[in-house]
């Protein structure tokens, strides 16, 4: 899958390609307790206050959410497409990928923008702006702290993203050869 | 016992000291057995196979199954004795008393202890109690997790706020014993501490009336109730339907979601600070929330209140 | 006998050492050795800064009332002795220095799978500590290495944010070791070097890194909610706005307790290269030892609530987690009960690096016989935060750890520098650790069972006795500790040139000339053969080529 300069610690490029990807699995499962440890206190509080949870939620905008993911899932499709162009050596379609996906990004950052000004024109911001609607106590900001902060990493992320992938896809014109390392961000 | 002979033993104060060192020093004995048989075969081994001794030694043989298996095995049984051991004692310690016979307040806050006894007599770092008497701890922390320590009775429960923790202990000794808080909770927290005086019935009699103290907790407790605008909506003769707390504590409750619970001092300190968590099954959601308005202390008066109107009840 | 003996007759290949000297060819090194060497620089800096923090505690605690520092100060030095000690010394201690240093080698590779990630994971460890020490240099925070909550968020007076972020970036050099680590065990092993034919050590790490892969992120996260919480006053652990202080501990202790079982598996893995090469005898019981190692690293997941039996857990959760801890105790012990019977039939000499060995084996299994005390459930609620506790994980960690690195540096030293340290100094300095340790903590016991909490700076004046002894008993430690720090030094531009292979031992490390070629082999070994294949008969080992190592004379050069 890479065939990037042979490193000297690797007898062949199979066994340095096979051995990044084994790294990569494993930098996953490092993932997934980071960000499990988050969605488990989540969880808790879920448990603790189903009642809160549950007005909180409603505030939130369902539509754009379910929007926002359908553009996270094509983005990474269209990265997808990108790498395996890569590694076809089709150029133009790699470019194209990689430009869908950073559109993509971009409107997914767009649209996160609108839904945090609609948080706070709802007065829904924890602690810097909240207002607690009729019934709700102490839990429902709770609830929207643990949205911001999961969901506060994608405008910190995508850009970090994005620029990656254009510095590939500018790399890639500059060098007319395979890149040596794809990323994808969330 | 142990502190007669040995110059560093601690003071022994309660049953559960005594319950907690025969553990402990039957454990001690089982680690000092365990360490004179591991360190004597080193030495022995160091001894007999140094290089240039003339013991006999042959090729090592890779098989070793039958030891390994032995000694784990032996280890795992022998651990597991233990364990029950600890455990069944551990749930007898901690397990809140079904019968007791005088209930204290505890409030832990940044660096103090403050003791309310059910008369109302108030009492800072020192806890004076009866001997042989079980007695019930409700403990409470205004600030950050403070941890109730009596060495003496080698006893501790953590202080945590937020929440009400219920302890209890005996008392089997008189005298003075020092009360120690082993949680850090800041820059004072090494002089968080006290004395608990365990007296005689009398001299606790004696003791009680001599803080001049004119209301009990449920009567402070009550004037709390009517001052915090409680008794608006659970009155008898208010307008409002909200359920009636005359033995409420220690009942069984129907909340509006299908759970049922006991009302304990927790639920009656969740009833006040969130109360839109346990909804009563029948009544409307219109109970405001107290949370900020009152400090523990207060909370632990109006809780002595409620259950004054269960008298005989327990949870 | 040659010196290289994998490889070409003839010319000793350059060093890694000798083949750039300039300040980048350091700093951008890719070279394990060299990375090992950095760390090595590095935590050795941490190690003194928390020591220094222990011996300005200890001089406090000569007196009880305790005058010397305000509590303020107190209550700084003992967060600084905790954070600095366990994040930025013992956790990376052996397997960032020993581990990079000798994990390609035992394998049998010319370096990790990922070298650049290496380097980087150096470069966060020194930022992290770095920046943790400045904190604490103005100011410091207060809140003990375990940063409870509400405390941490809502009380203390001080850098607490700054302190949670060094651990954070901290935790992330370790994700990136323990993924070398784990990647390369995997994938580089030399041809014929199958899992049990490698050394233990190995496996240690092996087990040590699964452990720091799973349980670090949980603690960066863990951390990152409290410096939110500080920071924006949310209400994730705050009980005033609906948080709960007991999810912190349990997130904490998730980590916290998996921590320490990465602090001591390098230890055993030490521990155990060391008695088998002292001993001239094969480790009893390598695939029980390899199973224990395994097992320690996957039921110490299942134990944390053994930190919070008296904060109010149900009664049904105390229960398991005490049972759980009595359980992973049982791979533990049948550590000890291995290593004892590799003492059977053995030529046992007692150069420094056997005496660190026989001092862990008879500290680790004190401390962790007291564990058991702390695991029995009554015990544990009189001796819960006392000293019974600081005693208990001292044994382990300093008694334990601390023991093994020595006992691990010494050893590997000549191959690390190819120089040979001053054997008589080396065995004052490991008698001493032992006595002076013992001074130092056994007094902690009592003064833990007499029910003195931990984190006090004053306390009753009939403690005294104990804790002066135990301060007496922290000097010695210190003359202990700073005694390598200037024979190793010394050594390395005094000492006598060490062979290939001075101590006569298996392990592919010492098949390749000392220090080691910047690839590490000039040929790739093949392995064929089970490790420690030690004869005790003569004290010799052949190696499956045939290659002949005689028992070395005892505190002498050879080969």
């Amino acid at each position: 899958m890479f065939s990037g300069r042979l490193q000297e610690q690797y007898t062949d490029s199979s066994q340095q390609s096979e051995t990044a990807q084994l790294g990569m699995w494993v930098f996953i499962a490092t993932e997934v307790m980071f960000f499990g440890a988050l969605i488990f206190s989540y969880m808790i509080y879920r448990v603790a206050y189903p009642e809160q949870f549950r007005l909180a939620g409603h505030d939130s905008f369902i539509l754009l959410g379910s929007i926002n993911q359908a553009l996270l899932i094509t983005s990474s499709l269209s990265m997808v497409l990108a790498v395996r162009a890569a590694k076809a050596d089709q150029q133009r379609a790699l470019v194209l990928l990689l430009a869908v996906t950073a559109a993509l990004g971009l409107a997914f950052l767009g649209v996160k923008g609108y839904e945090y000004a609609q948080d706070v024109a709802t007065h829904s911001v924890p602690v810097v702006d909240y207002i607690f609607k009729p019934g709700e106590h102490r839990p429902t900001e709770s609830f929207w702290s643990f949205s911001s902060t999961g969901t506060g990493r994608h405008p910190t992320h995508r850009p970090a993203g994005i620029a990656l992938g254009l510095t590939s896809w500018c790399g890639r014109r500059r060098a007319r050869s395979l890149p040596t390392m794809t990323r994808r961000s969330r | 016992m142990p502190h007669v002979w040995l110059p560093f033993w601690p003071k022994n104060a309660a049953h559960s000291a005594s319950l907690i060192d025969r553990i402990d020093i039957g454990e001690f004995c089982l680690v000092l057995l365990i360490l004179c048989f591991v360190f004597g075969m080193m030495l022995v081994f160091c001894m007999k196979y140094r290089r240039g001794s003339r013991a006999p030694r042959h090729l090592p043989n890779p098989k070793s199954w039958h030891w390994e298996i032995g000694w784990t095995g032996a280890t795992l049984v022998a651990f597991l004795v233990l364990f029950v051991i600890g455990a069944k004692a551990y749930l007898y310690l901690y397990k809140p008393p079904a019968n007791y016979q005088l209930e204290l307040y505890v409030v832990g806050k940044q660096w103090m202890w403050k003791i309310q006894h059910p008369g109302g007599q108030r009492e800072i770092d020192a806890v004076h109690i009866p001997v042989n008497r079980v007695i019930k701890v409700i403990l409470a922390s205004q600030d950050v997790i403070h941890s109730f320590y009596i060495p003496a009775f080698r006893l501790k429960h953590d202080v945590v706020p937020g929440q009400f923790e219920t302890f209890w202990f005996e008392a089997d000794r008189t005298g003075s014993y020092s009360l120690e808080c082993s949680e850090f909770c800041g820059v004072e927290h090494a002089h968080m501490i006290g004395t608990v005086t365990v007296m005689s019935d009398s001299g606790y009699a004696r003791w009680l009336e001599d803080q001049g103290a004119t209301e009990s907790l449920a009567q402070q407790g009550f004037a709390l109730f009517r001052s915090y605008g409680c008794s608006g909506c659970h009155d008898p003769a208010s307008t409002v339907h909200a359920p009636s707390l005359d033995g409420l504590f220690g009942s069984v409750v129907h909340l509006s979601d299908g759970r049922s619970m006991i009302a304990d001092e927790r639920y009656i300190r969740d009833c006040i600070l969130l109360p839109a968590t346990q909804r009563v099954a029948g009544y409307p959601p219109v109970m405001p929330s107290f949370q900020g308005q009152l400090s523990e202390e207060d909370l632990v008066r109006i809780l002595a209140y409620v259950k004054s109107l269960s008298a005989g009840h327990s949870p | 006998m040659s010196a290289v003996d994998i490889g070409m007759a003839g010319a000793v290949p350059r060093s890694y050492l000798g083949e750039e000297h300039t300040l980048s060819s350091w700093l951008f090194t890719r070279d394990h050795k060299r990375i090992a060497i950095l760390f090595f620089i590095s935590i050795t800096f941490f190690f003194f800064i928390g020591g220094f923090a222990a011996a300005l505690i200890r001089l406090q605690l000569l007196n009880p009332a305790g005058t010397l520092f305000q509590p303020e100060v107190y209550n700084r030095l003992f967060t600084m002795h905790g954070i600095v000690m366990v994040w930025f010394f013992l956790i990376p201690s052996i397997p960032a220095t020993l581990g990079n240093f000798l994990l390609p080698l035992q394998i049998g590779a010319r370096d990790l799978a990922f070298p650049r990630l290496n380097l980087f994971s150096w470069y966060l460890f020194t930022f992290s500590g770095l920046w943790a020490i400045y904190f604490i240099f103005i100011g410091g925070n207060d809140t003990g290495w375990t940063f409870y909550e509400p405390y941490s968020s809502n009380f203390a007076n001080g850098h607490v944010i700054a302190a949670a972020v060094a651990v954070f970036i901290n935790g992330f050099s370790t994700i990136a070791t323990a993924l070398n680590f784990v990647v390369s065990t995997h994938r580089l092993r030399a041809p014929g070097m199958t899992w049990f034919r490698l050394p233990l050590f190995v496996w240690a790490i092996y087990a040590t890194s699964i452990v720091m892969l799973l349980a670090t992120p949980v603690l960066a996260m863990t951390l990152a909610l409290v410096a939110i919480e500080r920071f924006w006053g949310v209400g994730i652990f705050n009980p005033v706005l609906g948080g709960d202080p007991i999810l912190f501990q349990h997130m904490f202790w998730f980590y916290s307790h998996p921590a320490v079982y990465i602090m001591i598996l390098p230890a055993m893995g030490v521990v155990s290269e060391l008695i088998s090469c002292f001993a001239r005898c094969p480790i009893f019981g390598y695939k029980g030892m390899c199973y224990a190692l395994i097992s320690i690293a996957i039921i110490g997941f299942f134990v944390w609530g053994h930190h919070m039996f008296t904060a109010g857990i149900s009664l049904t959760s105390a229960v398991f987690f005490s049972l759980m801890s009595f359980i992973v105790a049982v791979p533990s012990a049948i550590k000890v009960f291995n290593w004892t019977a590799t003492l059977h039939n053995s030529r046992i000499t007692f150069d420094a690096p056997m005496l660190y060995a026989l001092g862990f084996v008879g500290l680790f299994t004190i401390g962790g016989l007291t564990g058991l005390i702390l695991a029995t459930l009554s015990a544990d609620i009189h001796l819960q935060d006392t000293y019974f506790v600081i005693a208990h994980f001292h044994f382990i960690m300093v008694g334990g750890t601390v023991s093994a690195y020595f006992g691990g540096l010494h050893y590997w030293w000549p191959k690390i520098t190819g120089k040979r340290y001053p054997e008589m100094w080396a065995r004052y300095a490991a008698i001493l650790t032992f006595v002076g340790f013992n001074f130092t903590f056994l007094p902690q016991f009592i003064l833990g069972y007499l029910g003195m909490p931990r984190r006090y700076y004053t306390y009753a004046p009939d403690l005294q006795t104990w804790n002066v002894l135990s301060s007496a008993g922290a000097s010695i430690l210190a003359v202990a500790y700073v005694l390598p720090l200037i024979y190793l030094t010394w050594s390395i531009f005094h000492g006598e040139r060490a062979g290939s292979n001075p101590w006569g031992a298996t392990g592919l490390e010492w098949r390749t000339s000392s220090p080691p070629p910047k690839q590490n082999f000039p040929r790739t070994p093949v392995v064929t053969e089970m490790p420690y294949r030690y004869d005790p008969r003569n004290g010799s080992y052949t190696t499956q080529d045939g290659v002949h190592f005689p028992e070395p004379a005892f505190g002498e050069a050879s080969v």
